[in-house]
């Protein structure tokens, strides 16, 4: 076990906030935490060992990026000494005030002011400076010393670089690997001591997958069919069963929701009813449709910019698909000065676009150049030019003046009838939908000062950085659509990565990049780099196909094995960086909902549509609200709509649906790459007493009482639904033992059995033995809330 | 001691809560309140430790009364008689200088200035002027710090009061309570460290938003959790109809039996941190009712707060509830008191909406105080931004509006460090444009933060590669403002 400063931190941390609570008192604790504050000066003796070669990009850029990037980076204007550490040239290059000293001095780390400075003694020459509140470890300090006695090479940053499809590794266990996928990540575990798990039970592949690739758990009929099938190909088949599932549409979307920031308010203060649905129901299109990732990307930027069949004008599906980038907040507060929010928007399309496509934080360089990445100040206000050419309003109106505000489209009958069949259209009232258009002339972008709306500076026209591609203008025409074939060349190093990173993060729960929604300089380091090159490059070369990567991925062993975490595994590899077992990860917001009305028979399984109201508890919005709008109170909606999927429960911005954020659902306030994943005591409550959840539980017990079964088999039958596994003995007699428990209890307190089962809006099934249903519910209930049944 | 260090020591939050899980009750609690300490590396804070202040702390808990819509400083605590002599005449060029005005008065033609329709007098031990519509919080000046010389950035609500909060006008950022329980904890193993409470007055609303008690990109267990002191105080909390606790427990027990049983399979720690999560609610299902019910309230205390406060939802009943949730250790209580958006009829609404928060505000001092409480807990008054001097629309005898100003409006703190009965800073006799001693909201934020016992520019947090901070880039600690 090695012992470095970021442990010691860690348990002196859980010590400091446990101190009046550990069993040993606080007396010793303390003692203890002044200990452990004592020796972590001291773990530098004993840290990680120094590798033989020092790499650039995976050992020191990560160390001057974090601590020295910001005074001697690419921010010209807030460099500090005139330093430059980030480009080879500044860094040996003559300092300015001292021209016979040089930053580093390849190959003497003593004659590097670099190491001189972070070695010092000396509190005032040190670097960082103290008042920076950074330190270097000494290991760190090791690998710059190191580094520079090799040679000081500087490498591009390996993300900028664009990928080649490399060879596979070799590995000694020929017999494990089911694609090229296992290659890659069977050689990593052998490089780190560790050997994959076995593949897991069938029954429980079978829910992960079935959850994964559509968002619902495999029904009766479906496991059986797969435990009967005892053929080499069963799961293979199973999984394209699953794709053509047009629920596999929806459980894509699901995060691409959250990276469109999609809602179904306006957001800002009196936060009013918008009509998006149309562009979330074409989301859900597009992935069954198997739109290559090349249109999808280039239909959203740009679909008003591109041509229909025989050069007609874009159709209205091409229109439709670009209102992704009028997802953003849009404010509806009388008063408010129209050209700060206009500017508004258009910063956070740029944002929202860097982030998205190129996991850049472009944001950072909106009032000042990069601290860390090449991103200039003249860089942003360049992308920003491409999203400042919509004619819009900061303040169109104010509340309910609009559920679309201009530029906007109008969905009729007859569109649903002609092209747009996959809007789920409810009634004959044409429906309005934000998309995006440019002005007929051009607009002016100009770099904003401190990126501050009323300070305008230079001029500048639509372009992206250098150093990831050029933009060359010849090719590529200067607006949005030009954006897009930018970003789908070949070239271009970011987009398929990007892009192939978050579908890994979908199934495995970390990205190979971790930092999904940064891959610049502060991102962290791929865990598999020649992984991801391989998935980005046969990726884009296969069309861009979506459904190809997942079926890939869900078909390799890495996927299949078993989520057993061994004492070994966890003490070498406590994060599963390399994959030697499935991770056990809880089920997104969405999914939760999902399950419980599924299992249960109540899900109403209709695709698409507006948004729907179910139960929540009362006076939420009210209490919020400005008083205004639409949207003032909760109208709960009635019947079937209470059991729509979780996905298409209203999102009104301000008073997000508070069953979906207990499970760390996002906000949709801004993009967002990646939800944590918590266990509170919240969730806790939320699984026992929400109405949602009681209700499955009543319903489906009465559904089994009706059944002319034993009550073992009612048992039985509900775990399967439930888990989507047979129970084994033990369980099953835990089971047995509880429910002739309640049973008695029921009986004896007939009301009790009846209060219980009075629950939700589904009518009652008319049973005569309450108590028996009342212990039933009780008992299903009881599974709900097994840890298991919302883990993948 | 070393060998002990070795056998417990890993960064990995599932390994971690796999060695600790069976042997310290308080397991739940670690997660709940502080994830981040678990988290693999890249986003854990740079030398120092979460969970405890920097240094020697004055406040350990805040209130924080928010007022919300932006009450005017000239009807409350900003005694200006210049502009009651001034009245209708309009605001000098060289006074506005360039401020940058709403749409909802920029095209006006005049801006004709309007004095307070109601009467000001001095108070106390400091002599703090104070208007005849807050007799209450004028007979405890002596603890206040009166604050003049707030000043923010924004100039439309959502906006201000997103900046105020979370310390970024736009973005989703950490909420102040996030901040503090994301680096001090909670001190009560069966509440969360952050609460908020919202109230409506009778004055023109602007709306409350989820965001402004968001945990923005720290671990979502640091998010402000409403609490109510009606029938359910916190979501979800009661048990459904035909269930009891004898019932639940037999339930908790089985359901700890089967999730064991998952762990012999599975050696995931999470599942045995899951059990400990519903120990934990089960735990609140009693914990927190006992606290919210202010039913059983002292005499005394129903008249000190006033029978309002037996009503939920009113704001003062979530004064009381204020006090005993800190009382109860949690660290940061978030009121938001609606209704002070007064464009017109200023002489109609200001009344009611000082009549709904001026007795609660000064009892909950006084509460503190008797039980010595006081010193250790932070009162915070105010709201997202000041009111004009001159009138929105035309100021007629008996009634005016005053449109949002930036520049400078008032807040007061109470208790927890803050220096008693004094003013803070100060405007010129318009009441325009600030003189001396501005309190920029970072430098409000980095004064608080200091007063837990936080450094402003160590309490980071790594997200998309930088450290983000709630001050941001900026921000003054202001000894001045302090005891």
């Amino acid at each position: 076990m090695i012992l470095n400063e970021k442990n010691v931190r860690t348990l002196t941390t859980w010590l400091a906030q446990n101190r009046v609570l550990l069993a040993v008192g606080t007396a010793f604790s303390l003692l203890l935490t002044a200990y452990l504050f004592s020796c972590s000066h001291q773990t530098t003796a004993v840290a990680i060992a120094i590798p033989d070669e020092v790499d650039y990009n995976f050992h020191i850029r990560p160390i001057l990026s974090d601590n020295c990037f910001k005074c001697h980076g690419p921010d010209a204007n807030k460099r500090e000494a005139n330093l430059r550490l980030d480009t080879e040239a500044d860094a040996y290059a003559a300092l300015k005030d001292n021209p016979k000293a040089h930053g580093i001095v390849p190959g003497d780390p003593l004659q590097s002011v670099v190491w001189q400075r972070i070695t010092t003694k000396d509190t005032a020459d040190l670097m960082p400076p103290v008042n920076s509140n950074l330190k270097l470890t000494g290991h760190q300090v090791a690998l710059i010393e190191k580094w520079i006695r090799q040679g000081a090479k500087y490498k591009p940053h390996w993300a900028f670089i664009a990928p080649q499809l490399p060879k596979l590794p070799q590995v000694d266990d020929d017999e494990w690997p089911r694609n090229e996928i296992d290659h890659f990540t069977l050689a990593k575990m052998t490089e780190m001591g560790l050997k994959p798990n076995e593949e897991a039970q069938k029954e429980r592949l079978l829910k992960r997958v079935s959850l994964d690739l559509t968002g619902l758990p495999p029904s009766l009929d479906l496991q059986k069919r797969f435990m009967a099938d005892q053929s080499e190909t069963a799961y293979e088949k199973v999984v394209d069963e699953l794709l053509k599932s047009p629920h596999y549409g929806e459980k894509m979307a699901i995060s691409w929701l959250d990276v469109a920031r999609y809602a179904d308010s306006h957001g800002y203060q009196d936060d009013g009813l918008r009509t998006m649905w149309p562009w979330r129901d074409w989301v859900i299109h597009a992935f069954n449709q198997n739109y290559g990732y090349d249109q999808f990307l280039t239909w959203q930027l740009a679909g008003d910019l591109l041509k229909g069949p025989n050069n007609t004008p874009p159709t209205k599906e091409m229109l439709l698909a670009t209102g992704f980038n009028r997802n953003h907040k849009i404010t509806q507060e009388g008063g408010v000065i129209d050209e700060e929010y206009r500017i508004e928007y258009v910063t956070d399309r740029t944002n929202t676009v860097g982030k998205t496509f190129l996991a850049l934080t472009y944001e950072c360089a909106k009032c000042h150049d990069h601290k860390y990445d090449p991103i200039l100040q003249k860089d942003y206000y360049s992308a920003f030019a491409f999203f400042n050419q919509v004619p819009e309003k900061g303040l169109f109106g104010t509340i309910d003046a609009s559920f679309a505000d201009p530029p906007n489209m109008k969905i009729s009958d007859q569109d649903v009838k002609d092209l747009l069949r996959f809007v789920n259209k409810k009634d004959t009232a044409s429906v309005m939908v934000m998309v995006m258009k440019d002005r007929d002339t051009l607009r002016p972008t100009h770099i904003l000062r401190r990126g501050n709306y009323d300070q305008p500076a230079d001029e500048v026209t639509a372009s992206m950085p250098k150093f990831i591609m050029p933009f060359d203008a010849k090719r590529y025409p200067q607006n949005r659509l030009g954006l897009a074939r930018w970003m789908t060349d070949p070239k271009n190093p970011l987009t398929a990565r990007v892009f192939v990173n978050r579908i890994w993060q979908e199934f495995f729960g970390r990205g190979i990049v971790k930092t999904v929604g940064d891959f610049g300089m502060q991102g962290e380091l791929p865990s598999h780099p020649e992984l991801l090159d391989w998935l980005a490059v046969d990726f884009r070369t296969h069309q861009w196909d979506i459904k190809r990567l997942v079926r890939q991925i869900v078909l390799s062993a890495t996927y299949r094995q078993s989520g057993v975490i061994s004492e070994d595994k966890r003490l070498k590899d406590p994060e599963n960086v390399y994959l030697s077992h499935a991770p056990r990860l809880r089920l997104p917001a969405e999914l939760v909902r999902d399950l419980v009305l599924a299992s249960s028979g109540l899900l109403n399984p209709e695709i698409g549509g507006p948004s729907v109201k179910p139960y929540q508890p009362k006076g939420l919005w009210e209490v919020a609200t400005s008083g205004r709008g639409s949207l003032a109170r909760y109208v709960q909606d009635h019947g079937t709509a209470l059991y729509r999927r979780g996905m298409y429960v209203f999102i009104k911005r301000t008073v997000p649906p508070p069953s979906m954020l207990l499970f760390d659902a996002s906000n949709r306030d801004q993009c967002e790459v990646k939800r944590s994943r918590t266990n509170t005591p919240l969730q806790a409550l939320a699984m026992l007493n929400d109405p949602m959840v009681l209700e499955s539980a009543r319903v489906l017990a009465e559904k089994l009482m009706l059944e002319k079964t034993t009550t073992d088999e009612k048992i039985n039958k509900a775990f399967r639904l439930i888990l989507c596994r047979t129970p084994r003995e033990k369980e099953l007699s835990v089971l047995q033992h509880y429910f002739a428990d309640e049973k008695s209890a029921f009986t004896t307190t007939p009301k009790k059995a009846v209060n219980l089962l009075a629950i939700g809006e589904t009518p009652p099934a008319h049973l005569a033995d309450k108590a028996t249903t009342a212990a039933l519910m009780q008992t299903l209930l009881m599974i709900y809330n097994l840890e298991e049944t919302i883990m993948l | 001691m070393n060998e002990y260090i070795e056998n417990r020591l890993t960064v990995n939050r599932r390994h971690f809560l796999g060695k600790m899980a069976t042997g310290i009750g308080s397991l739940a609690l670690g997660s709940l309140l502080v994830p981040d300490l678990f988290r693999g590396s890249g986003e854990e804070v740079d030398g120092f430790p979460l969970g405890m202040p920097h240094f020697a702390p004055k406040a350990k808990r805040v209130i924080y009364l928010f007022q919300n819509g932006a009450p005017s400083q000239y009807e409350s605590f900003e005694y200006k008689p210049l502009l009651n002599k001034l009245a209708g005449q309009d605001l000098p060029a060289s006074i506005r200088n360039g401020q940058r005005l709403t749409g909802m008065t920029a095209n006006q033609a005049k801006f004709p200035l309007v004095g307070s329709h109601f009467q000001f007098k001095q108070y106390g031990q400091s002599g703090m002027w104070v208007s005849e519509l807050f007799p209450n919080i004028a007979r405890i000046v002596d603890d206040v710090c009166m604050v003049k010389t707030m000043n923010t950035e924004a100039i439309n609500h959502d906006p201000a009061l997103t900046f105020l909060q979370t310390g970024a006008q736009q973005g989703n950022r950490p909420s102040m309570g996030a901040w503090v329980s994301y680096g001090l904890g909670s001190d009560n193993k069966n509440l969360p460290a952050f609460s908020v409470l919202l109230s409506r007055g009778k004055g023109n609303g602007q709306g409350v938003y989820s965001k402004l008690w968001t945990n923005g990109f720290l671990d979502s267990t640091h998010q402000g959790v409403v609490f109510s002191s009606g029938e359910e105080p916190i979501l979800y909390l009661n048990n459904p109809e035909g269930t009891d606790r004898t019932a639940r427990r037999k339930m908790l027990d089985n359901l700890a039996e089967l999730n064991n049983l998952a762990y012999d399979d599975f050696g995931d720690p999470e599942i045995k941190a899951k059990v400990q999560q519903y120990e934990m609610a089960y735990r609140m299902q009693t914990a927190v009712p006992e606290l919210t019910d202010l039913s059983k309230e002292p005499d005394h205390i129903i008249k000190l707060y006033g029978p309002e406060c037996l009503v939920p939802g009113t704001f003062a009943a979530n004064c009381l509830l204020a006090r005993k949730l800190s009382e109860a250790g949690v660290r940061f209580v978030q009121l938001y008191h609606q209704g002070w958006d007064q464009h017109g009829n200023m002489v109609g609404e200001m009344p009611l909406q000082a009549k709904d928060t001026d007795r609660a505000s000064a009892a909950l001092i006084t509460d503190l105080k008797q039980r010595g409480l006081l010193d250790e807990t932070l009162v915070i008054w105010g709201g997202e931004f000041g009111r004009t001097n001159y009138s929105q629309g035309t100021a007629t005898k008996d009634n005016y509006g005053r449109d949002h100003h930036p520049r400078a409006y008032c807040t007061w703190m109470a208790g927890g460090g803050v220096k008693p009965g004094t003013v803070y800073g100060e405007t010129d006799e318009f009441g325009y444009n600030i003189v001396r001693d501005p309190v920029h909201i970072h430098d409000f934020h980095a004064t608080v933060m200091h007063l837990m016992g936080l450094n402003h520019e160590r309490l980071t947090y790594k997200h998309l590669g930088r450290r983000y901070r709630l001050t941001d880039i900026a921000g003054k600690v202001l000894p001045g403002l302090m005891a």
